[in-house]
């Protein structure tokens, strides 16, 4: 059976912030943190989006492109770190605003990166097993770093929704396979009812990052029989540019297949939409029959890897909705000050 | 801002634009009428769902703000003319400088507020400039 | 139908009269029309008290029963007292169904009052209850204010016919002018057309300086049939006309939004009544809520063609002493605007002056006056037309 993406949205928010703003209100040095980090700035939402006004906007972006019947979608997941409610779905939002209630299931995920990734395994296997016709999966976040914390300069919004299905004539790219490495390793969190995410500062490089994408990645290319030089492109988590760079190295990609899904530097990290707005980006430029490999990864940890195949209807789709450099062109740029309003840091008594 | 009920009753029309129309005398409204002002008890209302474009009517820019709207100022609020007719009243995302009447928009998702922290948040449509 | 005359008038102060509840001065007012009219408490058939929203802004409904209480129509005599409401019509509209309940026979002298007490709340507050006159569901969650209606009014207005914003200033001056003449004025100052350019932007192109404050304050009348006015008064001021007109409870929704139809369809009932056209009439009282509502309404009202109500007031044709006096009371502007009482405040002005008892505002010779009271962005218009002579 042909399970694929039948078609993909991203959406990004028009503001920017400078690592130099965010640098000079705390006093670090913005060039060692760009050429450290290799992100030189971030995208931030208008004062009215939230992880669910950009999963709905990348949602119907996917449904632009598919031109499908919204009421064969039997099922909405969209994974988020930061999610309007602690209870209520984000999901039920999107299912209403994209037309697919009431006959179908819908959830939130949870699993701080990767959560997006983890939704379209789901969808996967819900359509392969023949419960639902359609389903739309979704990473979106309006990602939170604490005032003066190093991932302040990172910490981004933005999403991508991937309609997953397995109607051949229908699928613009092919999932040959998922894998996924899991382990309980605590290099990130936030407690419920807190604003801020804490992390293990170092820790979450080699234990967390390194470790889960190296072993995923690893683990699919085994399964499948493939090499590195089998595909024409490959996007990992990019919570910065220095780590998905660095993992291809060590695996064996080149820099020409990770720059067309590197999209990091410019909108910083979209967290559950990180990975999967990589693909979109790489989607947006690739040739039938081009391959591309994935692997996300989530803090607490784990990763999962997608071999992907792309083929002849993306030429159809494609153009139908905005593509993420689009999306990602003509930004606004604002001062810290008006960020901090836009991201609640500072409220009015 | 609004009871729970009271938004949720018109969730389909705030998110998604669904409106009514008159297939006795074809007029288009929105926000929705369940009984047409021109053909009154003949006339026979159906569910219609508007595009979400089309321009600007008149507009003004808000700096003194609804309760519940202070952090949004200054923000563009416009009357909208959808292209299928009717008329509404929405914010327009944007810059004031660069907004004029006769302007092209269409629909995008956003929070339209919230009852504090807490509280439920009220999502739905407001317009951008139709090529951003 | 029997012809109506009001026999007896009272404002209270307008402004912020902290000091003083609803029930003191609604009591102040219809006590001081009484004593004008001469009338005591046990002649009294009917009450009618315009009141907008009493609810929010000092948590009390059940208004008529509250007023006619206080004012010792109840205990003893158990007066009818009703309240009207159609948001800042509300006083126009007390008025109108006190007229009709005269001119039909059911009763003969009636009371038509309006109050409103606005600053028992902060103006955060009361700006909310106000924008309740809009539709709630359809603008006011959207973030619109009643600024930002009549600014949307204005800018298309300005967009199409060329109206400045020194035009709308103009319209404030004057009606400062004349609030400085008025003794119950809630402001007296003179303003100039800079200092409204330079006072704070509301709603874009509308200043602070274009808006009418918020105001406590209250005004009543009394009516009687015309035969047995001058049992009561030698200077009996005879209702010509009494009209009345609904439009589309949204601006958005209108024909045209720089048209109030129902001002235009009420007025045109009201000219009809009356037998009268737009030339007769000597001065009038208008709804400027904002400046653009005063430039509207003199278009609305047939005393300037349509789109130059800007180019009439600037070339100062609405001013005392020039070709239509308009609101030289001060209007909403200056002499302040409890949105309950105004519609029957208009009425108390123009039966003053055609009485000839205006003082230093007094329009010489006036024979027929007119008022012009709009509920919200224009949903409802309420007309009068009045007349010295019977």
């Amino acid at each position: 059976m042909t399970i694929g993406i039948v078609s993909y949205g991203a959406y990004v928010p028009r503001y920017r912030i400078k690592v130099e703003e965010i640098a000079q209100v705390w006093g670090d040095n913005a060039e060692a943190l760009k050429s450290g980090l290799m992100v030189y700035e971030k995208s931030v939402p208008d004062i009215d989006e939230d992880a669910a006004t950009i999963a709905v906007e990348a949602a119907r972006y996917a449904m632009i492109r598919s031109g499908v019947d919204p009421e064969r979608i039997g099922a909405v997941y969209t994974g988020s770190e930061s999610h309007p409610y602690a209870v209520k779905p984000t999901s039920t939002i999107v299912a209403q605003a994209i037309g697919a209630t009431p006959n179908m299931t819908a959830a939130d995920f949870e699993f701080a990166c990767k959560a997006g990734t983890a939704a379209v395994q789901a969808c996967m296997g819900l359509v392969s097993s023949g419960m639902v016709d359609l389903g739309m999966a979704i990473g979106a976040d309006v990602s939170q770093g604490a005032p003066g914390d190093a991932l302040e300069y990172t910490a981004a919004a933005g999403g991508v929704a991937c309609l997953i299905g397995k109607n051949e004539s229908e699928i613009a790219a092919i999932i040959e396979d998922t894998y996924s490495f899991t382990t309980d390793t605590p290099d990130f969190w936030r407690r419920e009812g807190m604003p801020y995410p804490e992390h293990g500062g170092r820790f979450t490089g080699e234990p967390g990052y390194f470790k889960h994408v190296t072993n995923g990645a690893k683990g699919l290319l085994e399964k499948l029989g493939t090499k590195p030089k089998d595909y024409d492109y490959v996007v990992f988590h990019q919570p910065n540019g220095k780590f998905p760079t660095k993992v291809a190295k060590s695996l064996g990609f080149t820099k020409a297949q990770i720059a067309p899904g590197l999209v990091v530097p410019k909108i910083g990290n979209t967290y559950s939409g990180s990975c999967l707005m990589g693909i979109a980006a790489t989607l947006d430029q690739a040739k039938p029959g081009d391959r591309i490999f994935a692997t996300a990864f989530g803090s607490g940890a784990g990763s999962d890897a997608f071999s992907i195949t792309v083929t002849d209807r993306i030429e159809e789709i494609r153009n139908r909705a905005p593509t993420v450099s689009e999306l990602i062109k003509d930004p606004i740029y604002i001062d810290y000050a008006r960020y901090a309003k836009h991201k609640g840091k500072i409220r009015r008594s | 801002m609004a009871s729970v009920p009271r938004f949720w009753r018109g969730i389909g029309s705030r998110y998604n634009l669904e409106g009514t129309r008159c297939n006795e005398c074809g007029e288009y409204f929105y926000p929705p009428r369940n009984f047409c002002v021109n053909c009154r008890r003949v006339g026979h209302i159906e569910p219609y769902k508007f595009k979400g474009t089309g321009e600007i009517i008149s507009y003004t820019v808000i700096h003194t703000a609804a309760e519940g709207f202070e952090d949004q100022t200054p923000y563009i609020l416009a009357i909208i003319q959808l292209d299928e007719g009717p008329r509404l009243t929405s914010q327009v995302i944007g810059n004031p400088e660069n907004i004029h009447i006769r302007m092209r928009v269409r629909s995008v998702f956003r929070k339209l507020g919230e009852d504090g922290e807490g509280g439920m948040i009220y999502y739905g449509t407001k317009f951008v400039p139709e090529h951003e | 139908m029997r012809d109506v005359a009001i026999i007896g008038v009272k404002n209270t102060k307008f402004g912020e009269l902290w000091e003083r509840s609803l029930r003191d001065i609604v009591v102040e007012a219809g006590a001081g029309a009484l004593e004008d009219a001469g009338v005591g408490g046990k002649e009294i058939d009917s009450l009618y008290v315009g009141n907008m929203s009493g609810g929010r802004f000092i948590d009390q409904e059940h208004i008529g029963a509250l007023i006619a209480d206080y004012s010792g129509l109840s205990k003893n005599l158990h007066v009818p007292a009703t309240r009207v409401e159609a948001a800042c019509a509300s006083g126009g509209l007390a008025l109108r169904q006190a007229i009709m309940a005269v001119a039909s026979g059911y009763n003969d002298i009636v009371i038509a009052a309006g109050a409103e007490k606005m600053t028992d709340v902060g103006s955060e507050e009361a700006s909310s209850a106000l924008s309740a006159a809009a539709d709630r569901e359809w603008e006011g969650m959207t973030g619109a204010t009643f600024p930002g209606l009549y600014a949307m009014i204005a800018r298309l207005h300005m967009h199409r016919y060329g109206t400045t914003s020194e035009q709308l200033a103009e319209v404030a001056v004057k009606n400062h002018k004349n609030g400085s003449l008025n003794p119950i004025a809630q402001y007296k100052n003179r303003i100039t057309v800079k200092d409204v350019l330079n006072s704070i932007m509301v709603a874009d192109p509308l200043h602070i300086f274009d808006c009418s404050p918020i105001t406590d304050g209250a005004s009543a009348v009394v009516l009687a049939p015309a035969d047995i006015a001058h049992k009561y008064t030698d200077t009996p001021i005879y209702i010509r006309a009494t009209a009345q007109a609904s439009d589309t409870i949204a601006l958005h929704d209108r024909r045209d939004i720089t048209t109030l139809d129902a001002t235009v369809v009420a007025a045109k009932r009201a000219y009809s009544m009356a037998k009268l056209r737009p030339e007769d009439i000597d001065l009038v009282e208008v709804h400027d809520c904002f400046t653009i509502a005063e430039i509207c309404a003199i278009e609305d009202l047939g005393f300037a063609e349509k789109g130059k109500g800007g180019i009439v007031t600037a070339n100062g044709e609405t001013a005392i002493g020039s070709r239509i006096p308009v609101n030289t009371s001060g209007g909403l502007k200056a002499c302040g605007h409890p949105v309950g009482a105004t519609g029957i405040k208009q009425a108390v002005e123009i039966v003053t002056q055609l009485r000839g008892e205006a003082g230093q505002r007094q329009v010489e010779g006036a024979e027929y006056g007119m008022t012009h009271n709009v509920g919200g962005s224009g949903a409802t218009a309420v007309v009068h037309i009045f007349s010295r002579e019977r």
